[in-house]
């Protein structure tokens, strides 16, 4: 499970690497909502609004969208699932492989939202800094969240469409808790509680993508 | 999980449904190890479902069915496609690998050893397009990228899905030989085409299919 899990995980960032979507397109997606936001706040707001944890993971979970659909996109083609199909892969490690990539690539774009963030928004840094780890595990569970319901959504015509709806439910929990967790780091409060519920959520969606990840591909 | 001397696929009133519509509606089937044989029938007519069933990407619905030995209704089919190369006419790998890449990947999900990618690339005439993304090859090289992979994978059975399409002379050529090789070397071979085969290499068993059904043969 885990070998096939690093051949996934290291297949789908070459492929993330190589075509440069990341780069290009996804990446300046996100800094430029920063920005409007920032915007929209004014000058006055920026500095003093509580509303800046709300604004990353806002921008966070519309990044997040663009990256599973097209972590699903690249499988999709009829020839290319059919042949990758008959490797016989184990499901549980073609999941946790899409999860780690995709996770990989939401840490990578949250360290430049994060700094876009101090910025633009002027979030304080060192409440930042204090919130990473509980960002780390918040967006772990997105990506493991967003592996399983991309698999579900995947290769139908409106996989584009039904993604956001059928995730947000899921990511709802996780958001809430992420955006409690790094407001406690910048303003003050109970830090750890919400941590504790986006480990235990990362958790649930690993487990669930384990089990459920060979029945999904199949359907 | 071959056993010796049995044909390798054996199908009795095999029928397949998706969302209520029937794929295959009673295909009675049965292929000796090493031959080659080419499904012809117009669009629609089930040749690419049926090659789904025998690669186990479908299910079986009714009937009864072996492929490799393993039983279509009761095995899991997940067990049977490692078994299985399936070649599609629109590229069966990713676009943003090169061809190296595509290859290792394939080895390295069945752990074979990469020592052999030379030879393959050699023996398809892609040594020169190692580090090129597939992307960017011709739709000829990349039907040799696929076969490379089949190769690669080393299956017994082997179900290529329109695989002459758009390739010329040369290219058909290229491919009835390297056909040829893999039969004789023991691995069973199913086509899908539009029309019966055009080959002075090979020598086909040829099956009509009509409605998802084998009329004639």
């Amino acid at each position: 499970m885990i070998r096939i899990a690093l051949l996934v995980a290291a297949k789908d960032l070459r492929i993330e690497v190589r075509s440069r979507v990341l780069l290009w397109q996804v990446v300046p997606f996100g800094v430029m909502a920063l920005l409007l936001c920032g915007l929209a706040l004014g000058p006055e707001q920026v500095g003093h609004s509580s509303a800046a944890p709300g604004l990353f993971y806002l921008v966070v979970v519309l990044v997040a969208l663009l990256m599973i659909n097209r972590s699903h996109a690249i499988e999709t083609s009829s020839g290319t699932r059919a042949s990758v199909a008959t490797l016989g892969l184990d499901p549980a490690g073609v999941f946790l492989g899409k999860a780690l990539a995709l996770a990989i690539e939401l840490w990578l774009s949250a360290l430049v939202l994060l700094a876009g963030s101090v910025v633009v928004l002027h979030t304080a840094l060192h409440g930042t800094l204090a919130a990473a780890p509980s960002i780390l595990v918040t967006l772990g569970a997105i990506a493991a969240a967003g592996t399983l319901y991309g698999a579900l959504t995947s290769g139908g015509n409106a996989a584009a469409t039904l993604l956001p709806v059928l995730s947000l439910p899921a990511f709802a929990p996780l958001l809430i808790a992420g955006e409690r967790s790094y407001s406690a780091a910048l303003h003050g409060g109970a830090l750890l509680e919400w941590w504790v519920i986006s480990v235990v959520a990362l958790a649930v969606y690993l487990g669930m993508g384990i089990l459920l990840y060979g029945v999904l591909e199949d359907s | 999980m071959t056993l010796e001397g049995l044909p390798v696929v054996t199908l009795r009133g095999a029928v397949s449904m998706a969302n209520g519509f029937p794929l295959l509606s009673g295909v009675d089937l049965e292929l000796a190890p090493s031959s080659l044989t080419v499904l012809v029938g117009a669009n629609g007519a089930g040749k690419t479902s049926l090659l789904q069933l025998l690669a186990g990407l479908i299910g079986l619905t009714s009937g009864e069915g072996t492929v490799l030995g393993f039983d279509l209704a009761r095995d899991d089919r997940r067990l049977l496609r490692r078994h299985v190369g399936w070649l599609g006419h629109e590229g069966s790998f990713y676009d943003d690998l090169t061809v190296a890449e595509n290859l290792t990947f394939a080895a390295k999900a069945l752990a074979r050893p990469l020592d052999d990618l030379s030879n393959v690339l050699a023996r398809v005439d892609l040594e020169g397009r190692r580090d090129t993304i597939a992307k960017a090859l011709s739709a000829g090289q990349r039907r040799r990228l696929g076969l490379a992979w089949l190769l690669v994978r080393r299956p017994q059975l082997w179900l290529l899905d329109e695989p002459y399409a758009s390739l010329d002379d040369e290219g058909r050529t290229f491919f009835d030989a390297l056909l040829g090789e893999v039969i004789e070397r023991g691995a069973t071979v199913v086509v899908s085409s539009h029309d019966p085969l055009r080959s002075a290499q090979l020598v086909p068993a040829t099956l009509t299919m009509v409605g998802g059904r084998v009329v004639t043969s």
